[in-house]
C-alpha cells in the first residue's frame, strides 16, 4: 500500500491505461501543458506526447463530439469536462448520442467513452463552478456513472470505467483532490454496480455519496458515544446501482438516511429512498430521512455557502431524526 | 467537366440516384398508406448529393447522416430490404426497429447513423476523422447536414475543431433553401453558406447541388486533401427539396410559382441526358431503372412478410454487456 493523494491516484489510473492500451487518449480543455484546471492529468504530456494529450478549444459540445464518434470508431477517449457545470454547453452529446446510439442501433455500436467531472461545492466558487449534477444522468438510460469518495476507488473505478465498453461519467470531488489515501501497490479494479461498506452498524443505515462519506464517518463518531450505531454505505456507482446491498443494511437496522452534496430536490437520494421503501417497507422503524443542498443555487460568500450545503452535522441530525420517530 | 468522370462511376451514381428515387417515392406512398410509423422526411430531389459525395468514398470511410437520411445510407451501400424493414419498424431492420427512419444506421458500412438533433453530426464525425487521423491510415469522415444546421453552435464549434485538430472532417451542406418551413434568408445573413468556412480558415465552394457530376468532383478535390493531410472542408451543394420538411407538411409557406417549378431541376433526368450524350444506350439505363425497382419490390415484400419485434426487444441493447475479465 502507498499513500497518495486522490488526484495522484486518478492520475496514477490515467497513466496506466495510456500504458495498457494504445487506443486510450486524452482531451479536454486546458489538459496538457497546463495539466488541466485542477492538475489531475499534470506530467502526462511528457510521458504520452501531444498525440495522445490533447488540448481543445473551449467548445464542450465538440469534446464530446469527438468522444463520442471517436469511441464508435474504435479509439478508446477520456474526455475531461473541467467543472461538471459545464455539461449544460455539451448535454446532446451525453444524452441524445452517447446514452442512446447504441440502442437505436439495435445493438450495432459500442460506445467505449468515459467523462471525468470535477464535482462539487465549498470552494466560494459560487454558482456557476459548483454544483452535483449527477441526478441529470441518472434519470438517462444508457450512461455509467461513478462518484469515488476516497483515492483507491477513484484509481479502481477510473479505470474499471476506461475498460467498461459504453460511456461513463466519473464524477471527481473537487473536495477530495488533496486528501490522502491508501491505494494498492497491485494492479485492480473497483468493480461497477458493488458497494463499499464503510462502517458496520446496527441502528441506521446512512447511504452516502462522495464527499458525504466522510462527513457520515464524522457524525458516525460523534453518534457512537451517543451510543447510536451506524451503517456506512458507499454505492460508488449510480449506474449499476447496489441497491441489493442497500435493502439488506435496511433490513437490518430498520433505519435510512441518504445523503448526498446536490440538491434534496430532485436528486438521487429521492430514488433511492423510493426503491428501498418499497423494498423494505416492513422493516422500516421511521421515514426515510434525506439530506442535501437546500434548493437554492450555490452562494459565494463562505457563510452563505456552508448555510446551503450538508455537512456532518446534516447527517447527525437526520440520523438523530430517525433514531428519535415515534419515541 | 463531367466528361472527366470515368463512366463506371458516372453509371453508379445514376444506379445510385434511381435507388434512392424509387426507395423514396415507395416509403412516401407506403407511409400515406399507414404502413410506415413515425415521422418520415424524404430526400427526393436531393440525390444528387449523397450520390456524388460517397461515390468519393470506401467503405472503411465513415458518413454521418441527419432525420433525412435513407439517401446517405443507400449511397454508402445500405441495402433497401433492410432498410424497407428498419422503417417498418420490424425486427428484420437495419436496427431491428428500434431507430427508424431518423436512427437508421450501418456502421459495419461506414454509416454512423441519421441523426435527428440538427447539427449534432458535426460534432460526431470530428471523432471518426481523429480515429483515421490518430491510427495514421488515410481515411476521411462526412457530415452531411442541412443549411439550418449551420446556425447551431454545435456546428461553429465542430468547423472550428476539424480546423485546430486538422482533421479529415468533410462537412456537406444540403442547402435546400429551408430550415424545415423557415426560407433561408430569415435564417441566415450570408450569401452562400460555404462563407461559414472562411471564419475557420477552411476551403469552402459552394456546387450545383443538382448537378452529381459537380458534386463528384467538387468531393474528390475535398478527399484527395483530407486523406493527404490536407485537413478538412466544407461544401455547399445547393439543391431542392422537393416534398415538405416531413410528409405530413403541406408546404403552405412555399410561393406558388416556387411550387411549380420545384421539378424543373431533376439531378436524375439531367444526369441520364449527359449519359445518353457521352454514348451510354438508352437500354442500359432502362436496366438500371429495372434492376431498382425490382429490387425495390422485393423489398417492400421483405419488410411486409418480417416478424415486429418481440417485446423483450424493447429492454435489450441499453448497454453493452461487460465481461468478467477486464
Amino acid at each position: 500500500m502507498a499513500e497518495m493523494t486522490y488526484r495522484e491516484a486518478i492520475r496514477q489510473a490515467l497513466r496506466e491505461e495510456l500504458a495498457h492500451d494504445e487506443r486510450v487518449y486524452l482531451l479536454g480543455e486546458d489538459i496538457a501543458e497546463f495539466g488541466g484546471s485542477f492538475k489531475v492529468t499534470l506530467e502526462l504530456l511528457d510521458e504520452f506526447g501531444p498525440r495522445r494529450i490533447r488540448n481543445t478549444p473551449i467548445s464542450e459540445m465538440a469534446i464530446l463530439g469527438c468522444a463520442v464518434g471517436s469511441a464508435s470508431t474504435g479509439l478508446i477517449p477520456v474526455a475531461e469536462i473541467m467543472y461538471s457545470d459545464f455539461f449544460g454547453m455539451a448535454m446532446d452529446q451525453v444524452v441524445n448520442q452517447a446514452a442512446k446510439m447504441r440502442y437505436m442501433f439495435g445493438g450495432k455500436l459500442e460506445i467505449p467513452m468515459t467523462i471525468r467531472a470535477p464535482m462539487g461545492g465549498r470552494r466560494s466558487a459560487a454558482a456557476q463552478h459548483s454544483q452535483c449534477l449527477e441526478a441529470w444522468f441518472m434519470h438517462i438510460p444508457g450512461i455509467k456513472i461513478a462518484m469515488p469518495s476516497n483515492p483507491s476507488d477513484a484509481k479502481g473505478l477510473l479505470k474499471t470505467a476506461i475498460r467498461d465498453p459504453n460511456p461513463t461519467i466519473v464524477f471527481e470531488n473537487k473536495m477530495l483532490y488533496n486528501v490522502k489515501g491508501e491505494v494498492p501497490d497491485e494492479p485492480y479494479f473497483v468493480p461497477f454496480g458493488k458497494a463499499n461498506i464503510v462502517r458496520s452498524g446496527n441502528d441506521v443505515t446512512v447511504v452516502a455519496l462522495s464527499d458525504m462519506v466522510d462527513y457520515a464517518l464524522k457524525a458516525a463518531k460523534q453518534l457512537e458515544q451517543e451510543g447510536v450505531s451506524v451503517e456506512i454505505i458507499d454505492p460508488r456507482t449510480l449506474v449499476p446501482l447496489d441497491m441489493d446491498a442497500i435493502v439488506t443494511s435496511v433490513k437490518k437496522t430498520g433505519r435510512l438516511v441518504v445523503a448526498h452534496e446536490a440538491n434534496r430536490t430532485g436528486g438521487v437520494g429521492g430514488e433511492i429512498a423510493a426503491q428501498a421503501g418499497h423494498r423494505a417497507f416492513d422493516y422500516l422503524k421511521a421515514p426515510i430521512e434525506r439530506v442535501g443542498a437546500a434548493d437554492a443555487p450555490i452562494p459565494f460568500a463562505p457563510n452563505l455557502e456552508r448555510e446551503i450545503l450538508p455537512d456532518d452535522r446534516h447527517v447527525y441530525q437526520a440520523v438523530l431524526r430517525v433514531m428519535d420517530y415515534g419515541g | 467537366m463531367n466528361n472527366e468522370i470515368p463512366i463506371d462511376v458516372a453509371l453508379s451514381m445514376y444506379g445510385t440516384m434511381v435507388r434512392i428515387r424509387r426507395f423514396e417515392q415507395a416509403v412516401s406512398e407506403l407511409y400515406a398508406r399507414g404502413k410506415i410509423p413515425g415521422f418520415l422526411h424524404t430526400y427526393i430531389g436531393e440525390e444528387a448529393v449523397a450520390a456524388g459525395v460517397c461515390a468519393n468514398l470506401r467503405l472503411e470511410d465513415k458518413i454521418i447522416s441527419t432525420h433525412r437520411g435513407h439517401g446517405h445510407l443507400i449511397a454508402k451501400g445500405g441495402r433497401l430490404d433492410l432498410m424497407m424493414a428498419e422503417l417498418f419498424g420490424k425486427a428484420t431492420g437495419y436496427n431491428k426497429g428500434k431507430g427508424g427512419s431518423m436512427h437508421i444506421a450501418e456502421p459495419d458500412l461506414g454509416m454512423l447513423g441519421a441523426n435527428a438533433i440538427v447539427g449534432a453530426g458535426a460534432a460526431i464525425i470530428n471523432g471518426a476523422a481523429f480515429t483515421a487521423q490518430y491510427l495514421g491510415n488515410d481515411g476521411v469522415a462526412v457530415a452531411f447536414f442541412g443549411d439550418g444546421a449551420t446556425n447551431t453552435g454545435t456546428f461553429h464549434e465542430a468547423m472550428n475543431f476539424a480546423a485546430v485538430w486538422n482533421l479529415p472532417s468533410i462537412f456537406v451542406c444540403e442547402n435546400n433553401g429551408y430550415a424545415e418551413s423557415t426560407p433561408r434568408r430569415q435564417h441566415q445573413k450570408i450569401q452562400a453558406v460555404a462563407q461559414r468556412a472562411v471564419a475557420y480558415d477552411m476551403p469552402g465552394v459552394t456546387v450545383d447541388g443538382n448537378n452529381v457530376g459537380a458534386v463528384y468532383l467538387a468531393t474528390r478535390s475535398a478527399v484527395q486533401r483530407a486523406r493527404s493531410g490536407g485537413g478538412p472542408a466544407f461544401i455547399e451543394c445547393q439543391t431542392t427539396r422537393w416534398r415538405g420538411h416531413h410528409e405530413a407538411d403541406q408546404q403552405h409557406y412555399r410561393p406558388k410559382e416556387e411550387m411549380l417549378t420545384i421539378e424543373d431541376r431533376d439531378a436524375i433526368r439531367d444526369w441520364r441526358n449527359e449519359l445518353l450524350a457521352r454514348g451510354v444506350s438508352a437500354a442500359q439505363l432502362d436496366e438500371i431503372e429495372q434492376t431498382a425497382a425490382q429490387e425495390l419490390e422485393n423489398a417492400v415484400a421483405f419488410a411486409e412478410a418480417s416478424p415486429l419485434p418481440d417485446p423483450a426487444q424493447a429492454y435489450t441493447d441499453i448497454f453493452t454487456p461487460v465481461s468478467e475479465a477486464l
